[in-house]
């Protein structure tokens, strides 16, 4: 009876564009992941390279190689320049590669969890968490869990805030973009000044000085022996994050237009702040709060490859950890023998990102807050 | 794509100590094309709510085929069940392609990519909305129309067997509006719909369920409810009825108290 009114071109064709995940889109996005990865050992060989002793790159694949039991040159470089290569600066550069990848696909599962471009673990205040629980664990000497003791105190931390900036944020079932971000700030400011306190009060003054110095983001200190947990927390994150994508992108459509496309939101919601805080947890006892890496990596590869969680995570993963290892090379010699913080490097970086994306949401009038 | 029959018994919804529907019964058979129709605050939207799994009925059932829906696990209904509804789409870059391959994740298994009957299946979704030519446009972009085709394109590419609109005709220009009610009423599917527009609602729909105040004041075929009384009783207006020598549907013209000038 409605045919006429229909007005259905039946006859029209339909042009055969393929769908995510295949055809073109599945071409462009292998290119991007082998060119992202090929920058990324670049940038890993650069970080090998570059220091206060400069290492040419051939030497440096020399040490690698030699040391991963393939010769190809003759190891005619001093011991010296082997352990700067090998203890020195490849824990370190991996602790960047590693600990960009976590931060960036921990943005971009935030910034779809609260639906919200602007969410990010350290303007959430879920990086204060966490160095809170952290900064605690040294001051009040608590070890319960051994040598994990710091990262577990961390991840509590982490959950902590990010419930709290929730709960906070939300207010019949609405959170807003400047809501969110508020109560973020807040919560972030408030823990950052407990955690001075707790600093202040202790009586270990050069304690003190090194943890602040951590508060303020770097990967110094690291070795081969406290690699493995950062590593094995973003290969789960990677690997969770990886599976769920599709439930991801499920929540951009809204949360009652998820579950009726079979996504139980609340429980996925709370079993991915649980996995996000342990994995910001991680990280954060590993190379202290570095902000921004996870706010700017989502936007700047969602501007290549599109929306979809499923090229979305591991493009900002790649794309994490090529940033943060080039941030690090540049914190270690712009003020050369002097040591910058590489947070205070991601943040410089990162507040003007944060200014434009603000203003570029107010222009296209999207900062609508969301359901 | 079959259709699955619903029933709701003796629903009553409540937000703290308000009664937003109260003891509503409605049934839609296999195949059949449900409105449910009243002013703003009638409880249309919470027993939409209540049928698609969001909002738990304080008593009563809701049931599709059989099965109480809240009992079955959300993917599980979601196999069976689609609704486009009155939520707020973030701004996040994806193309209206993604936004309607949404619909197959129900069916599909972690992990698992899109196969060519997916594809195909969301080409005809974009088809029967007529929204083709949006395929590879940014979501975002969309005037509002078009978004609302496109969800409506999301929720056909769910394959459902029963599908609840709310108000599926929000911001349509009338060609749209009259193309997707089309395309809905054509679908095998069992619908059920919130609609404002009486007219439409009694051209498109086989029987009508009005609520007023959270309770069904009358339900049946458009011609046998819609009548002045009523109309006057739930609406507050007073309306003339009569039947369309086309389309042969009741026609309602409502009658403004102050005089045209």
């Amino acid at each position: 009876m409605t045919q006429a009114a229909t007005g259905t071109p039946a006859e029209r064709t339909v042009p055969r564009r393929e769908a995510t995940g295949s055809g073109p889109g599945r071409t462009r996005q292998a290119v991007i992941l082998l060119a992202l990865t090929a920058l990324l050992v670049v940038s890993a060989t650069a970080g090998l390279t570059i220091g206060s002793v400069q290492v040419p790159p051939v030497q440096v694949w020399g040490i690698v190689t030699h040391a991963l039991g393939a010769d190809w040159q003759d190891p005619d470089w001093s011991g010296a320049r082997e352990t700067i290569v090998l203890d020195v600066r490849a824990p370190r550069v991996l602790l960047g590669a590693v600990t960009g990848a976590g931060l960036a696909v921990i943005g971009t599962a935030l910034q779809a969890l609260v639906r919200n471009p602007l969410a990010e673990p350290y303007l959430l205040g879920v990086s204060s968490g966490a160095s809170l629980g952290a900064v605690s664990v040294i001051v009040f000497g608590f070890t319960l869990f051994g040598p994990v003791s710091l990262s577990v105190a961390a991840f509590v931390g982490a959950l902590a805030a990010l419930v709290l900036v929730y709960a906070t944020a939300r207010t019949g079932g609405r959170i807003t973009a400047s809501r969110l971000v508020l109560s973020g700030v807040a919560i972030a400011a408030v823990l950052t000044a407990v955690l001075h306190l707790l600093l202040l009060s202790t009586g270990r003054g050069n304690e003190a000085r090194a943890v602040l110095a951590w508060t303020l983001g770097g990967l110094g200190g690291v070795n081969w022996s406290t690699l493995w947990l950062p590593s094995t927390a973003l290969l789960l994150g990677v690997g969770v994050l990886m599976v769920h994508a599709r439930h991801l992108n499920l929540l951009l459509a809204g949360e009652e237009t998820a579950t009726t496309m079979g996504l139980d939101v609340a429980r996925f919601r709370a079993r991915l702040f649980v996995l996000l805080s342990l994995v910001t947890g991680v990280l954060v006892a590993a190379a202290g709060p570095i902000g921004f890496v996870g706010l700017m990596m989502p936007h700047i590869v969602r501007l290549f490859v599109g929306g979809d969680h499923r090229r979305v995570l591991p493009t900002a993963a790649l794309g994490g950890a090529v940033f943060l290892v080039w941030a690090d090379i540049a914190a270690r010699t712009v003020a050369a023998p002097m040591e910058i913080p590489v947070g205070v490097l991601t943040a410089l970086c990162g507040g003007p990102f944060f200014l434009w994306l603000m203003r570029r949401d107010a222009r296209r009038g999207t900062d609508r807050g969301v359901a | 794509m079959t259709a699955t029959e619903l029933s709701v018994d003796g629903v009553t919804l409540t937000a703290g100590a308000r009664h937003l529907v109260r003891d509503v019964s409605l049934t839609a058979r296999p195949g059949e094309t449900i409105g449910l129709v009243g002013p703003n605050g009638s409880g249309k939207s919470s027993l939409l709510r209540a049928v698609y799994r969001v909002l738990r009925p304080d008593t009563g059932q809701v049931r599709v085929d059989g099965d109480d829906a809240w009992s079955l696990p959300v993917r599980q209904l979601a196999r069976t069940v689609a609704a486009v509804v009155q939520d707020s789409a973030a701004d996040f870059d994806l193309a209206v392609r993604e936004v309607v391959a949404m619909g197959r994740t129900p069916h599909k298994r972690l992990l698992a990519g899109d196969t060519p009957e997916d594809v195909e299946l969301i080409d005809s979704a974009l088809l029967a909305v007529d929204a083709v030519h949006l395929a590879d446009r940014p979501f975002d972009r969309l005037s509002g129309g078009e978004r609302q085709r496109v969800l409506i394109a999301r929720a056909l590419a769910q394959q459902p067997a029963l599908l609840v609109l709310d108000e599926p005709t929000n911001h349509l220009d009338i060609r749209h509006q009259l193309s997707v009610l089309g395309a809905l009423r054509r679908l095998p599917a069992t619908v059920l719909l919130a609609l404002h527009d009486l007219n439409l609602a009694a051209y498109y729909c086989d029987r009508l369920y009005v609520l007023h105040q959270g309770e069904v004041t009358a339900s049946g075929p458009p011609s046998e409810i819609f009548t002045p009384q009523l109309l006057a009783e739930v609406y507050g207006v007073a309306a003339e009825v009569t039947t369309h020598p086309r389309t042969g549907a009741p026609q309602v013209t409502f009658l403004p108290e102050e005089p045209r000038r």
